[in-house]
Order: C-alpha cells, then structure tokens, then sequence
C-alpha cells in the first residue's frame, strides 16, 4: 500500500539510495552520452554487417567460391558486384533514382517516398524518446498506435463530417486514443508502481486483440456486408491531402510530424513542464525533493508520448491505409520507433533525421528486394546492429582505433569476441 | 560457508512478519468481488439464450478411447453448477473479507478454490450443450505451455543472477530457427534439440557481452536482440532455406512417446506421460532449476550476486563472471525450448513463428515472482488459457476467442500492478556491476 517503499519489478528500479543517481539516470547518460560521429560509425559499421550478409546468402558468390583460391578475382568480383548491386538499389529507392528516362519528377520521386516512410516513424519516435527522456521505456508503441488508428479510423470511416472538420475530428480522435492508452501506462506505473516495459508490452498484445476483434464485428469498425476482418475505406473527407500533388505519397502528416517535432523541442527545452520532464529524468529522487511531482510527471509524460506516437497510428490510417484497415497496420513502426529514438539520442530533431534515415532504409529495402532478391528484413538486421552500435560507443571507439574520451571507461579489448576478458 | 546455512536459517525462524507491519491488504478480497460479480453477470444475467430450453448439461470426457482404464464421463448440469459454483465463490469472498479486516493474508489455498470453482463455473457455462474433452485440453494446455516453461526458467536464472531478459523472444526464435537448420542438416532432432541450445546460448552471448562488459542498458539490448534475432532469422529463412527447403528446412520431429506404466495412470497418465522427449526434458528442467537455486552452492551464489553484487564479491565471488556464465546457461535453456517450435510443433521453420512467445514468459517470470515453480505455474496458466481458446472455439462458445486470447495479459498486468500479492525483483536485478 505504501508506493514509495514498493519496489517496481523489473529492471531500472529506482529505489536505490539517494547518493546513487537510479538506473534510468545512467541510461539517460548512455543515450545522451557519445557523439555524433560515434553515430555516423554506427551506421557505417551496420551498413558494413549488411554487406557480410548479402556476400555470404549470395548465390555467385557461392558458386565462385568454390574455386575461391584458384581464382580468387572472381569470387571478390562477385562479392563487390552483390554489394554494389544491393546498395545501389537502396539508393535508387531511397533518394534518387538515377536510372531512370522519365524525366525530373519521377527519379525524385524516391526521396519522396522516403520522406513519407519517414513521418509515421518521426511521429512514434518522438514519443518513445520524449518517454526516455523522463526515464520510461515506451515499447508500447504498437498499442498506442492500433488504439488511435481505430479511433481516427472508425470517425474517418464511418462519421461523415464537412470537408476539413471531419479531418481535424478523426486526427484529434486518434491522438486522443494513444494518448489514453499511454496514459494508463503511465497512471499505473504512478499508482501502483507496475513496470512501463511488462505494462506496455502486455496493452500491445491486448490492444491487438481488441482491435481484431473490433475489426471482425459488425457496426463496430467492420466493413458492412464484409466478411474480411478490415475497415471499410477512409471517406474522401478525412483523407490526408497530398503535398506535391497525386503523383507523390507525400501528404500533409509530414508537416503535422514536422510541427510535432518542433512541439517536442519547445516542450522540452522551453517549457516549465519540460524542465520538470528532464529534471525527473536525471534524477527522481533530486526532482521529488525540489518539489516536483513524479508521479503527475509519469502520467503527463506518458499521456504525450502517447499522443505522439498516436500520431503515427493515425497517419497510417489517414494517409497510408485509406482503402481500409486491418491489425496490422502498425507494420512493425511502434517497435521501429524505439530504435528511432536511440538513433536520435531522445532528442527531438535527432529523433526527426534518424526517423529519415530509416525512412530511407525502409523506401530503399523494397527496391533492393524487387531488383537484387534481396529480402527487406535485411534492413531489420542493419537498423539493430546500428542500435547496439550507438548503445556500445566504446565498441565502436574500439573498432575505428579512437581515443576515449576522459570518461569512466577504458577499453583495451578490441573485440566483444574475447570473452576472456570479460569473465577474467 | 558455514555462514550461508545460518542466515538462510534467520528468517525462517523468525516470527512471521504480519506481527509486525499488519496491513490490511484489501486487493484479494477486492479481486474475489470482481470474479464473483463477474460470474453472476455471465451465468445468469447473460446466460445462455442461444441455447434453446430445458437446462443444457456440459459433458466431461475424462477418458481417450485407448486408454486401458476407462473412466465414465462427467455430465454437469448448467443450472445447478452455476448456481452451486456462484454461491461458493461468494461464500469465499465474505471469507477474505474477514480475514482482510482481522489483518489476516488470504492463504494461497484459498485463492486456488476459488479459482477452480470460476473455472468449472465458467467452462460449464461456456461449453453448455456440448462435450469437452478434458484429456485434450489438459495435455494440449500442457504442449502449448512447454516454450513458455523453457523461457520462464531462462528468464528466472537470468534475473536472479542480475540480468534482465527481455530477449527471451530472441533466444527462443533463435533456437528454433538453428533447431530446423541442424535437425534437417544432421537429420537427428536431438542435434537440432544442441543447436538450439546452442543458439539461444549465442543470443545471451551478445546480452552478456553488451550488458556486462560494455554495461549497455540490459533492457535496451535485449529489445534489440529481439529485433536482430526477427531479422536475422527472417532473412535466412527467406534467402536459404526456402529455395533449398529439403536440404535446411524439413526436420524430423520429436515423436510422442508414451511412458510404460506411468502412462496408464487415469487422467493424469495421458496429460503427463503421453509428450515428446521435450516435455520430459522440461520436468527434468524445472526440478534442476528449482533444487540448483535453492539447495545447492551453486544457487546461493548466483541469488547472491543477483541480490547484492558488492557484498557478494567482498567475499569473493567473481559477479561479472558468475553473472556471465549463468546469463549463458538461461539462452540455453531457452533457446532448448525454441526446438519446440520446429521440432515438436510444425515441423518446419516460419518467419517470426514464436509470434511473442518469449513476451509471455517474460510475463510469466514476473508473475511467478521470480521464482522457477511459481514462474512454471504461471506459464501453465497462459498456456492453458489459450488452448481453453482454441479448445472453446471449436465447441462453439459465446465468448469471443479474442477476449479469450487477451485474458493472459489482463492477467499480467493485474499481477504486476500488486493485486496478487507484493512482487519483488531481485534487487540487483537490471544494474551492471562496476567495481569501485
């Protein structure tokens, strides 16, 4: 009954003495810490583990193999052309697509279509990063956002409103769904001091099964007179208007995303509540003997981090999904956004550039999987080596030969392999 | 050591606690009300109207057609088992009412009854007019549980040593896919069985690595792990082992096999000792797991280090190296229950075929409070909970199979915010060591 002597389960339980700064602090410390060059490496160095993988499942490469030391030239030949093959294709389908004869507008068009991967991602991101700026661990992201894309989706749907109003009401239904469904993070981390990471893992699963189910009944979200479990389509009213005109998917979600980003940044490094988010996130303990509430503070944080990431749910049904809608629409972006959120370091327009970044990951994987037979999980794999990268900054220090920085580490090991030294 | 048995000793002996802080803790009772509102509601508000009059009976099948023992089945009637169950179940909650307000814990017994007398409430009700087979739902419950069991007692060791794992998913999916790959390649399911081991041992490699040596956030590197294992995993299936199936991806399976004696015994006979090599394998796990934590020296020093890593190395035990082996043995053990997946369940590798498995026994290791037994029980629960689903659903039930699916993690989060009972992490469980 007592809340404070409570220990929360789980990992970073911040209950440890006030002399030391809790678990979450040091986390802050690590996302905060490196620089940005130990993020351009990151990427560089996953970019590199893609490669690997390409050469090694490609089939020339196989088949030259075999003679590999009568002929080696052609084995190296086959290697450079499957990488240069696969990072080509991803940069024709990411940025520019110089291949093309159609003229201007049709090679840009991949730039485009980044930018548009982009803008759910920015959106999810910002709200695990503005979670993990105050300490939380938000993998709540697919809950989050199957509630606001049902809300935006069932007004969308099913109200009919005039032009701009029916809009802006299924955008507000859906930022106000993920904000619920974050908040109730958030207030039972409060109240009862229940773990953010099981708590929200656990609404994904129950949010999923809530919207399937939704998605199956009739005169709830259901299609009338379908059988299929999926939304009838997005009235013409409600649908995101494209930016650039018809022939680009980029719609108006990437100035709402530009817009939210800017909120994020004045919230946190503007705002009284923001002082408090960060002040809580450095040092709960410190931030509830000044006087801040932390426990108002967790459901306040957790109910705008839901908000954004609602955001995204909603763009995916608004702007992507407007044929109709089924449980998978969150396409894997909740848990993306974590990854987001490391890359930009929990900073908002870091958070904007790295949801870009993977943007074009995304945009470039399919080009890569339709022209070289690539499969697109490639880009999971490079998306969490470039995590665990930026998360281990003294393995990359190690691995490119730079100095450390006058810290608390050293590191002579050069390679994780060497467990030697770890278990001394 | 001579030192360890006397402090174990302590609060053993000591008087019980109550004396001392005596809180009138209201969430059992509270949770009792609920469950009994609930049954009301269900049993005679909604009840049954798809059901066409008289009073509908629910049959029990308590017996498969070759067992050597038959047992007759068991016919409930609606009417009277609802009514029987509902005033049992009210009859318990004024009972925790008076022991909340005497101060007095509600005992775990308790608890049980009243959860088997929803239960039988609830399938009565929710099967009426229809026959279920109990063996089935039972040894199916116990199939579908196995992975989850493997994960928890991975994800027990791993916590109690100081770290947390939340790449069970990962250590899972990654045994799997490796249990497919060296079961077809060798053409043995219990090589497949080793590198899955092998495997889940390979995941927790890179947790240890991360999380100890280069004191990475443990919960950061584990939901990375997750995401690189899908990645990995997904890539290979699709680049490898589909254009060449025969070759990477068509292990033989784990066959049944059914205990001498033991499997005769009535009703327990057939759930327990009618599995794979797995699920035996399981049981041995379990016992291994619990009498390792608790009895051996073994034991004493990981809770140890889990608990309090500098007091634990002031008398000389090595915590990065302890935590380090022992967060290798939990991927091993999990990574032993991903080979369920290919090589008891389907067959074959899919992508993403654990499809949040490991989560669950995540779940599970909390509920159960980090403790193997309670961790197994919990997973049990999930596991039965699902298949009660799919058991229902072929039935036919009035309840919808998603509210069914959702009940586990309704669950969870109930147990997490405290109504079960005060839940307490291993102290050191999530912070690296650093030695001053």
């Amino acid at each position: 009954m007592s809340d404070t002597t409570q220990t929360t389960p789980g990992a970073p339980a911040p209950q440890t003495s006030p002399a030391n700064p809790p678990r979450s602090n040091q986390m802050l410390k690590e996302i905060l810490g490196g620089s940005a060059a130990i993020s351009v490496l990151a990427v560089v160095l996953a970019l590199v583990v893609g490669g690997v993988l390409v050469i090694l499942t490609d089939e020339r490469v196989a088949e030259t193999a075999g003679y590999f030391f009568a002929r080696p030239a052609d084995a190296l030949g086959a290697a450079w052309q499957a990488v240069s093959g696969a990072y080509s294709a991803l940069f024709r389908g990411s940025v520019f697509n110089y291949a093309t004869d159609r003229g201007f507008a049709i090679a840009i068009r991949p730039l485009l279509e980044t930018l548009a991967f982009a803008t759910p991602l920015i959106a999810a991101g910002l709200g695990v990063a503005l979670a993990f700026r105050v300490g939380l661990f938000n993998i709540g992201g697919r809950g989050q956002m199957l509630i606001a894309a049902s809300a935006a989706g069932y007004v969308g749907a099913y109200v009919p409103l005039p032009p701009v109003l029916h809009l802006v009401v299924a955008l507000v239904a859906g930022v106000i769904g993920g904000a619920l469904w974050g908040g109730l993070v958030g207030l039972l981390k409060a109240r009862t001091g229940a773990h953010e990471v099981i708590v929200t893992i656990m609404l994904n699963y129950i949010a999923f099964y809530l919207v399937s189910f939704l998605l199956r009944t009739p005169g709830a979200l259901q299609a009338p007179g379908q059988n299929n479990p999926k939304s009838g389509p997005i009235l013409d009213s409600a649908v995101y208007p494209t930016l650039l005109g018809p022939q680009y998917t980029l719609d108006i979600g990437f100035i709402l995303v530009i817009v939210a980003t800017i909120y994020v940044w004045y919230l946190l490094n503007r705002s009284a509540m923001g002082f408090q988010f960060r002040a809580v996130g450095e040092n709960p303990h410190a931030a509830q003997v000044a006087g801040i509430d932390v426990k108002a503070v967790y459901v306040k944080v957790m109910l705008i981090a839901g908000a954004l990431v609602g955001l995204a749910g909603v763009q995916q049904v608004l702007g992507t999904f407007t044929g109709g809608f089924a449980a998978g629409l969150d396409a894997g972006i909740g848990f993306d956004a974590i990854t987001v959120a490391l890359l930009g370091r929990s900073k908002p327009w870091g958070v904007f550039f790295a949801g870009i970044l993977f943007g074009a990951l995304k945009a470039g994987s399919f080009t890569m999987q339709s022209a070289e037979g690539i499969p697109v999980d490639i880009v999971l794999v490079v998306q969490s080596f470039i995590v665990l990268f930026i998360a281990a900054p003294p393995l990359v220090r190690a691995i490119f030969r730079l100095p450390t920085p006058d810290g608390g580490f050293q590191w002579r090991m050069p390679v994780i392999a060497r467990k030697a030294e770890v278990t001394k | 050591m001579s030192t360890a048995p006397a402090t174990a000793a302590a609060p053993a002996g000591a008087p019980p606690a109550p004396a001392t802080i005596a809180v009138r803790s209201w969430k059992a009772p509270i949770a009792f009300a609920v469950f009994t509102v609930i049954s009301i509601v269900l049993f005679f508000l909604v009840g049954r109207p798809d059901l066409a009059g008289g009073n509908p009976t629910t049959t029990y099948r308590l017996t498969e057609a070759r067992d050597a023992i038959q047992l007759p089945p068991l016919a409930l009637g609606l009417a009277e088992t609802t009514i029987v169950v509902t005033i049992l179940m009210a009859a318990a909650t004024v009972g925790a009412v008076l022991l909340a307000r005497a101060a007095i814990r509600v005992p775990v017994w308790l608890t049980t009854i009243f959860a088997a007398l929803f239960l039988v409430g609830f399938l009565t009700w929710a099967a009426a007019g229809a026959t279920v087979p109990m063996i089935g739902l039972l040894a199916g419950a116990l199939t579908v549980s196995t992975p989850l069991i493997f994960g928890s007692l991975g994800g027990v060791i791993s916590e109690r040593v100081g770290v947390v794992n939340i790449a069970i998913e990962g250590q899972l999916l990654g045994g799997a896919f490796m249990a497919a790959m060296v079961g077809t390649l060798t053409g043995s399911p219990y090589a497949g069985l080793l590198g899955a081991m092998v495997a889940g041992a390979l995941v927790s490699f890179v947790l240890a690595a991360f999380a100890i040596k280069y004191v990475v956030d443990q919960v950061i590197v584990g939901v990375v792990l997750n995401v690189l294992v899908l990645g990995l995993t997904s890539f290979l299936y699709s680049t490898v082992m589909v254009p060449n199936a025969d070759t990477f991806n068509s292990p033989e399976k784990f066959q049944r096999i059914a205990l001498p004696l033991l499997s005769e015994i009535p009703i327990i006979g057939p759930i327990l000792f009618r599995q794979t090599v797995i699920v035996y394998l399981m049981y041995v796990a379990i016992v291994l797991v619990w009498f390792g934590l608790f009895k051996t020296r073994w034991g004493l020093r990981l809770r140890a280090v889990g608990e309090h890593p500098t007091a634990a190395d002031t008398v000389g035990i090595d915590v990065r190296a302890t935590r380090f082996w022992n967060v290798l043995l939990a991927g091993a053990i999990v990574g032993g229950g991903g080979a369920f997946f290919t090589l008891a369940a389907v067959g074959s590798f899919g992508k993403d075929m654990t499809n949040g498995a490991g989560f669950i026994a995540l779940a599970a290791v909390i509920f159960g409070r980090w403790d193997p037994i309670r961790a197994t029980l919990a997973a049990l629960l999930f596991g039965f909970a699902t298949n009660l689903q799919s058991t229902l659903s072929i039935v036919g039930s009035p309840v919808p199979s998603e509210f069914m699916l959702m009940l586990p993690y309704v669950v969870t989060i109930v147990a997490v915010a405290g109504f079960v009972g005060l839940s307490r992490a291993p102290a050191a469980s999530g912070k690296p060591y650093l030695k001053a």
